[in-house]
């Protein structure tokens, strides 16, 4: 087995081999207006440091949110891209339960919530029974408006961090994002044979457009 | 001619997922998503609504491509992708996509101007280029006067819109008339109807001090919407296709007294016209007529090639490779304001991961 991961759904540009035992090697940059400059060479950093090649890959995975779009749509389309190109099957898993994953790693154990910045004054957010188990379905809200017990509860990732007042447990890690992580938890999916979500965009807010409130005359009335 | 490069070109600038493929200057697949239906209750493109289509419809459009070429991927000679100008997310998931295929397939990849590919397309449909080429380029998007000495290299600018693109004419005014996005089908449509000498519109920027080759159509949209107005406040019928065809009329006239005037000033004894609006029915016939009567060869793709299409962008970087132009690297931004001058966009760094790609590929 052989995974690549990537997540470009937060600030970070992360990418990372998996071999199913342990991640090869993994490449993270913190850039959030460059994820589509950053990606593919950060797939070919990690496939030249571990030494293998993108023809042995045998499975994609990606983040697929919830994350601002643009960057988001980075990561989905180029793994969607080298799934057909390769013939190798997409693996979609929230970015929010790579982060959990990757708090367990870090020794976060019982449950937990991990919050991101959604921009607007509002969190992605969900919560965890364990690094493996999300118990909340991924949403987006303003801090001060998420239910007390979840605010009360150990909180990890950088929509927690922007927000002390409302999350009062906060714990550093992880920080950002980790494709290794991601790649890991991957891993344990597909040895445990769970499924995975479709690689499809979780956007969780409609399109900013107005209908035009009708024809602007031009002659004063 | 079977050793003339194959190339895939993608296009996401604005509404439209294109996927084409050319060998050369022969089109083999043209293969488009269009998200335009999704936009028309807004009245005009919502970026983010283009976005998520381009998502959607990346991967299946280059699938269909493929297949209507029957070509594998396999065989491709380049990967060529529009990096600007346009939206700023829509481009991007076309050149995320782009650079995906190309390191996983070992390709090059070309990240190329979009203007640039919209006056290269024409080579599908009449063959090589004459160079200088001089284009005229009208869309929604862009209303441009363009002197070409080299297609995959030296583009320059002579003239363009100082307001609004001609495009955005048509729909503004199809919006005062109430015939719907996109107007420009809607107003030619009705125009056919119509007397084009029935009003008087003004033809902006051809005065005698005026810029010989920018353009302004902003003023000739208000006069259009002021006599509309003034005609309903004193309760009268709209003459629709009246309107119409006068204001067609304006539009039209500007575009081909200024290109012809370019092809003379600058001794360049053909004229290629691009865009959506060179769909128009009277923008083409004008131009014909005009051209005849100066001396002057007209090449105008079939419509599908005008409006945003993928072969457009395929046949640029078929151009680029049969030439040898440098491939871009795979940190390629997108850039929604892309100078017309720069044709591509080669790396700004050495071609270290393209080698690289080569080596993980095949290693
Ligand atoms: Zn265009």
């Amino acid at each position: 087995m052989l995974l690549l991961a990537f997540d470009t759904a937060t600030p970070a540009v992360t990418a990372a081999l998996h071999d199913g035992e342990r991640v090869l090697a993994e490449s993270t940059v913190i850039d959030a207006r460059r994820h589509g400059e950053l990606l593919v060479p950060a797939v070919d950093r990690v496939l030249s440091t571990a030494g293998r090649a993108l023809a042995d890959v045998t499975g994609v995975v990606v983040g697929v949110g919830p994350g601002p779009y643009t960057g988001l749509r980075v990561g989905l389309v180029t793994a969607a891209s080298f799934g057909d190109a390769l013939g190798v099957p997409v693996h979609g898993v929230c970015t929010l339960d790579g982060l959990a994953w990757a708090a367990g790693e870090a020794g976060l154990e019982g449950p937990f919530t991990v919050a991101t910045d959604a921009r607007r004054k509002e969190v992605y957010w969900a919560c965890y029974d364990g690094p493996a188990v999300r118990v909340t379905e991924p949403a987006v809200n303003r801090p001060a408006d998420l239910p007390a017990d979840v605010l009360a509860l150990p909180a990890v990732g950088a929509g927690a961090a922007l927000y002390p007042d409302a999350f009062t447990d906060r714990r550093p890690d992880p920080a950002h994002q980790s494709a290794g992580s991601l790649g890991a938890l991957a891993a344990h999916r597909l040895a445990a044979g769970e499924a995975f979500a479709p690689a499809l965009p979780l956007y969780l807010r409609r399109p900013d457009a107005q209908v035009p409130a009708g024809y602007k005359a031009v002659l004063p009335t | 001619m079977a050793d003339e490069p194959l190339v895939l070109g993608i296009e996401t600038s604005c509404d439209e997922t294109g996927v084409g493929i050319v060998r050369g200057h022969t089109l083999l697949a043209d293969a488009v998503a269009s998200s335009v239906d999704e936009h028309a209750r807004y009245g005009g493109v919502v970026p983010e609504v283009a976005s998520r289509a381009h998502l959607e419809a990346m991967v299946p459009t280059i699938q269909r491509a493929l297949k209507q070429a029957g070509v594998s991927a396999g065989d491709l000679d380049g990967i060529a992708v529009t990096a600007g100008p346009g939206l700023a997310g829509a481009l991007l998931v076309g050149v995320s996509a782009a650079k995906a295929y190309a390191y996983a397939l070992g390709k090059p990849l070309y990240g190329v101007n979009h203007l640039a590919s919209h006056i290269c397309v024409d080579q599908l449909e009449h063959g090589a280029l004459p160079e200088p080429t001089m284009a005229l380029l009208v869309s929604g998007g862009h209303s441009s006067l363009l002197l070409a000495p080299d297609i995959t290299g030296d583009v320059r600018p002579l003239g363009a819109t100082i307001d609004d693109a001609a495009g955005e004419a048509f729909d503004k005014v199809a919006r005062v008339l109430g015939l719907g996005f996109p107007g420009g089908p809607a107003i030619d449509r009705h125009a056919r109807d119509g007397d084009p000498a029935a009003i008087a519109f003004p033809r902006g920027l051809t005065g005698g001090r005026d810029p010989l080759y920018d353009f302004s159509f902003s003023g000739l949209k208000t006069a259009v919407a002021r006599w509309v107005e003034a005609r309903r406040r004193d309760g009268r019928d709209v003459p629709v296709a009246d309107v119409a065809a006068s204001f067609q009329e304006a539009v039209v006239d500007v575009l081909t007294r200024k290109a012809i005037r370019a092809c003379k000033d600058n001794g360049v004894d053909h004229l290629m016209i691009g865009g959506g609006v060179a769909a128009n029915s009277r923008l083409r016939s004008l131009a014909l007529e005009r051209c005849e009567g100066a001396g002057i060869r007209l090449r105008v793709p079939r419509p599908g090639l005008c409006t945003d299409n993928g072969a457009m962008v395929a046949a640029l970087g078929a151009e680029m490779v049969a030439r040898g132009r440098a491939s871009s690297t795979f940190d390629l931004p997108a850039d929604s304001s892309l100078p017309v001058t720069e044709v591509s966009v080669p790396g700004h760094t050495h071609d270290h991961v393209h080698e690289a790609a080569r080596d993980n590929l095949h290693g």
